[in-house]
This record gives structure tokens, sequence and C-alpha cells, in this order.
């Protein structure tokens, strides 16, 4: 596992935005720009490491107290700003892209006691708020993607798009704690999830659980070339698009291709408890 | 920066900790009254409704069981741990989904998180129609079941999302009663609902204690101090810093009336998760320099009622 974690998010922020301070009052840690995509002017968004952060276990890319509720803030002031808009040439509401490599939420006494799962909770709010309002909201996973992380940053989006490589993760838990909790080896961890796919660690597999809109394979992920900035583009492009064809909740990722093998049981309580609803 | 010992007294959060009966009745009454936290998850849920409206639904006997617990040589439970419940509380149409603690530390796996999602996506449907629908959420979770890691954790964003959708209709009520409490994901959830309705003995927290004593250090949080957890976790805490609605004793009449009163009160002007500038411009306001005693925890929040 590259122990940077959180420089590419910072790279990627770059590269898709040009841009790489943070907005005037906001911490270090929450990159935050408004920049083209296609024709369309969106707002991206990502977590990055702070060695500085005044909360000490918030300072190598965790998402603590600070960082959710300055995204929440920040996706909060582009939903509010929808009515103000000119109804000029656009006059549909604004992408928000979360670009996410988060190595988890923040685990401190600090944390707990300024009650970060309502932080957290207000992030997920403005995200999901944004996407019920009709923005379409996508998701671009360049690097991690763990636990409280990601639930406060993108897991609310229409489209979820992640990177196919080794140093991409999405899960739970890191490996370590996972296996112990489950009182596992590593060793026998990982020989599970090859059969138990939501157990993987491994990107590719999953894309098979029918959660994800794309997988993207990118030349050079650390130091991307104008292609790779430019397919990335292309992909979030197409899943704006996408995303406004459909319904503004999660429902794709039940009904996915994917979906229908790898979350039959998820498929089948839903349509049981939809029989004896009106029973 | 505000200082942290300036306001709450953790001394008296203390007197009202585990167990502690509530000054408000006599030992009379605290002796004759129905814990309950002593309910299973099937009679917590069951109390709640008028009495004989409540109907079980994709109960035991439809057998929808998690399918990945066997192949890792876990017993599967025939509701997974997930009991869902309509009917009518004070007249108006309700569903109530109760965890059961009890099996996988009430750990949201793909069945029990899909269960609770299409029972809040029915109620949205309904409440969108004209038949507005509440939503009781019994929450004893240590949130995502590991076993089933990232279907868990997917299942938890959709619950975040459906709450959402449906607490601009009709409330969402999550009651956190105890013995486990709320933690994880599970944590955001009770964080968007409309309505928290906690005990004493119930504690509410993304991170639990032994998670942070681990991924952060003993000296960062000793999981084995009981105080330190209770004055951080615990409902009295929760309630003064109001990040909660409304305390409770360990009693099934007062916490069944309470849902009845938050039902009929139906939805807020605004919810707690919404009010972002309020809750920034309060974490800006501290000093984390320090590590923050359990003593000097500030209720930093406690202007908001």
């Amino acid at each position: 596992m590259s122990k940077c974690t959180g420089t590419r998010g910072r790279v990627w922020f770059k590269a898709l935005t040009g841009q790489e301070k943070p907005m005037p009052g906001d911490p270090p840690s929450v990159l935050v720009a408004d920049a083209a995509i296609g024709e369309e002017n969106a707002r991206f968004l990502c977590v990055v490491p702070d060695p500085d952060s005044r909360f000490p276990c918030a300072r190598h890319g965790e998402v603590g107290l600070e960082q959710a509720y300055t995204l929440g803030a920040r996706i909060r002031e582009v939903v509010n700003d929808e009515p103000r808009r000119t109804s000029g040439s656009s006059s549909l509401p604004r992408p928000i892209i979360a670009i996410v490599d988060v190595k988890s939420q923040a685990y401190g006494r600090r944390e707990e006691i300024g009650g970060i799962h309502l932080a957290a909770a207000a992030a997920a709010d403005a995200y999901a708020t944004a996407r019920f309002s009709g923005h379409p909201v996508i998701t671009l996973i360049v690097g991690q993607a763990i636990s409280g992380g990601f639930l406060t940053h993108g897991y609310q989006a229409n489209r979820l798009l992640a990177f196919a490589d080794d140093n991409v993760l999405i899960h739970a838990m890191h490996k370590e704690p996972a296996a112990r909790i489950t009182r596992r080896t590593v060793a026998q961890l990982e020989s599970l999830a090859k059969t138990v796919t939501p157990l993987s660690y491994d990107v590719r597999d999953y894309a098979k659980l029918g959660l994800l809109h794309k997988l993207l394979s990118i030349s050079n992920p650390e130091n991307p070339s104008a292609d790779d900035v430019s397919l990335v583009h292309n992909a979030i492009a197409e899943a704006i698009a996408d995303t406004r064809k459909g319904p503004t909740d999660l429902r794709n990722r039940f009904e996915s291709d994917a979906a229908k093998t790898a979350r039959k049981a998820s498929r089948l309580i839903r349509a049981r408890l939809e029989e004896e609803w009106n029973q | 920066m505000s200082s942290l010992a300036d306001v709450a007294n953790l001394s008296d959060i203390a007197k009202g900790g585990v167990g502690a009966k509530s000054a408000s009745i006599s030992t009379r009454e605290y002796l004759q009254r129905r814990s309950f936290i002593e309910l299973n998850a099937r009679e917590r849920a069951k109390a709640l409704f008028d009495s004989e409206t409540a109907r079980e639904l994709a109960g035991p006997f439809d057998r929808i069981e998690s399918p990945w617990l066997a192949i890792q040589g876990v017993t599967p439970q025939a509701d997974d741990g997930c009991i869902v419940m309509r009917g009518t509380i004070g007249g108006n149409q309700a569903v109530v989904i109760a965890f059961n603690g009890a099996f996988q530390g009430g750990g949201i796996g793909e069945v029990s998180g899909a269960k609770l999602t299409a029972a809040l996506d029915l109620a949205c449907r309904d409440s969108e129609n004209g038949k507005n629908t509440s939503a009781v959420l019994l929450l004893e979770t240590g949130g995502v079941r590991l076993q089933e890691a990232n279907l868990g954790l997917a299942a938890v964003a959709e619950i975040i999302s459906s709450i959402i959708a449906l607490r601009a209709h009709a409330p969402v009520i999550s009651v956190i009663a105890g013995p486990v409490g709320c933690f994880g994901g599970m944590s955001l959830a009770a964080g968007v609902s409309s309505y928290i309705v906690m005990t004493r003995e119930g504690r509410l927290g993304l991170n639990g204690p032994e998670v942070i004593e681990e991924e952060s250090g003993v000296e960062e949080f000793d999981a084995t101090d009981r105080t330190l957890i209770w004055s951080i976790y615990g409902g009295q805490q929760r309630y003064n810093q109001g990040l909660i609605d409304v305390l409770v004793d360990d009693d099934a009449d007062q916490t069944i009336k309470t849902v009845n009163e938050l039902i009929a009160k139906g939805v807020p002007p605004i919810n707690r998760s919404e009010q972002v500038d309020v809750y920034r411009s309060r974490i800006a306001a501290l000093d984390p320099s320090t590590q923050w005693e359990p003593e000097s925890v500030r209720s930093f929040t406690s202007h908001h009622k």
C-alpha cells in the first residue's frame, strides 16, 4: 500500500481544476474549486493530508470534524445558490464532483467529544440533498475510499468512478484491523476474499458488486498525462449525462447488471417487503 | 477560543451514569417500571405500536438469510438480526425497524441493510402518495458487519440516502436504548434522522473506544476507562450537548409515549444535520491543542436546544 495516502487526491484535483489552494476560511485539508467539465461549471471537492492540522488525528488525509463540516458547507453553498442562477444558457443544476483519496475517518477522542458522527452526517446529508435537488453528484475514486471517510465524502454520489489499479482501495476497514476483529490472519482474510466478493480489497472485485458506474484505466495515476486527464474529463462528463437521464435516488446500485448477480439477496428482500407491505 | 473547562460539569453527568435511576421518580416507581432495554428487538418493535396493529414483514419464516455468513463458518439467522413491523402509532401509519444487538453485534449486513432501506423506501412511496408513514429505527449496532464488509458499507450509504428522502415527508426517529449503542456508519444514519431519543444507558458515536485505542493508541483513548466512555458517548452527555432531542429513562411506557409524541409532532422545521454553519462555527471555536479530559469536556453545543 502506498504510504503517501492522499497525494493522488491533490494531484488529480490540480489536474482537473488547475487549482490547488483551499477557499478562503477553509482548512488546508479541504480543496474546493469551480472548474469546467464540458460546457458546464462544476464544483470539485477533495480532502487532502495536512500535517499541521490543529486536530492531531486528522493530519494524514483522514476525514475529521473540520473536513466534514467544510465539505457540507461548500456543497450547500452550491445547492442554496441555484435559485439565483441566471436563466441563461445553462439552467441545469451544477454538477458536484468528489475526488476521493481518504484513508479513513479521524479516530480520536476530540473527534468523538465534538460529535464527529454529526459532522459526517452533515456532509453526507449535503451530498444527498444536492443529488435529490437534481445536481449530478459524481465521485472519482483515485486512491483510498475507506469506511466512514467514504461515507462522509463520496458515497452519496449518483455515479461512482474508480481507477483500476492496485493502489485503489474501497473498503469498510483496512485489512489488518479487519482480520483482527474477525479473528483471522491477514492471509486467511485474503484467501476468503477470493470467494467472498464483498471482502475483497481489489477494486476489480468491488466492480462486480454492481455499485460502480465505471472502472477507468489510467496510464499514470500518480503523474497523469494529458491523455489521462482528458480520459477522466470525458468519463465524468459521460457520468453527468447518464445521471441526468435517471432518478435522483440510489436505485441504480440495486438495478445494475452486476447487482442482479452480486446483490441477489438485497433484491430478494426488497421484493419480499414490497409484496408483504400492503397485504 | 473557548475554554474547555468553563461549562460542562462532568461529575454531575457521571452521577447519572450507567444504571443510575433518574432523580425525577421515586424508588417505588423505579422498581415498578417496565424496562425497555430488557425487551428483545421484536418485543421492542411491537411495544411501540397501537395494540393489535403490528404486523411483521419479511419475518423469520420468510427465511431470507445472509448469503455470506455460512461460507465463513458463521451461523446465519432467519431474520438476519433485523425486524420490520408495520402498523399504526397514535393512529398514524408507521414502520418500525429494530436491530438485534445480540446477533453479530447488530452489524449491518447485506440483508439487514437492504431490509431497512426497503422499509424506508416503501414508507417514502406511501408518503409521496399522500399516506404519510413515519419510521422508527431501534438502533443497537456497531455499524458495518465486517464479514460482509463492502456490501454492509454500501447498505449504510443507501440507508442514509433513504432516511433523507423519507424525512421530508414524515419523521424518522432513531431510538438508541442500549446496551450495544449506535456506532460506526450507523451513527451517521442516526445523525440524519429527524429526531434522536436515547436512554442514559445508550451510547452514540462514530468510532467506539476500542477502535480509537487500536488506531490511535491508549494515550488517545483508554478503552477500559468507563468514566471516560460514558462521559463522551452516553445519552446524558449527548443530550447536554444538544446532539439528541429527548433523553428517556429505561422505561418502556416513557419510550412509547415519547415516540408517539414525536410522530404527532411531525417533521421538524430544520434537521440537525442540515445546520452545517451552526455546528461548523462551534468546532471552529474549540481549542484542540491539548487533549480533552473527561472532567473538562465542554458541552460546546449546549446552547442548541
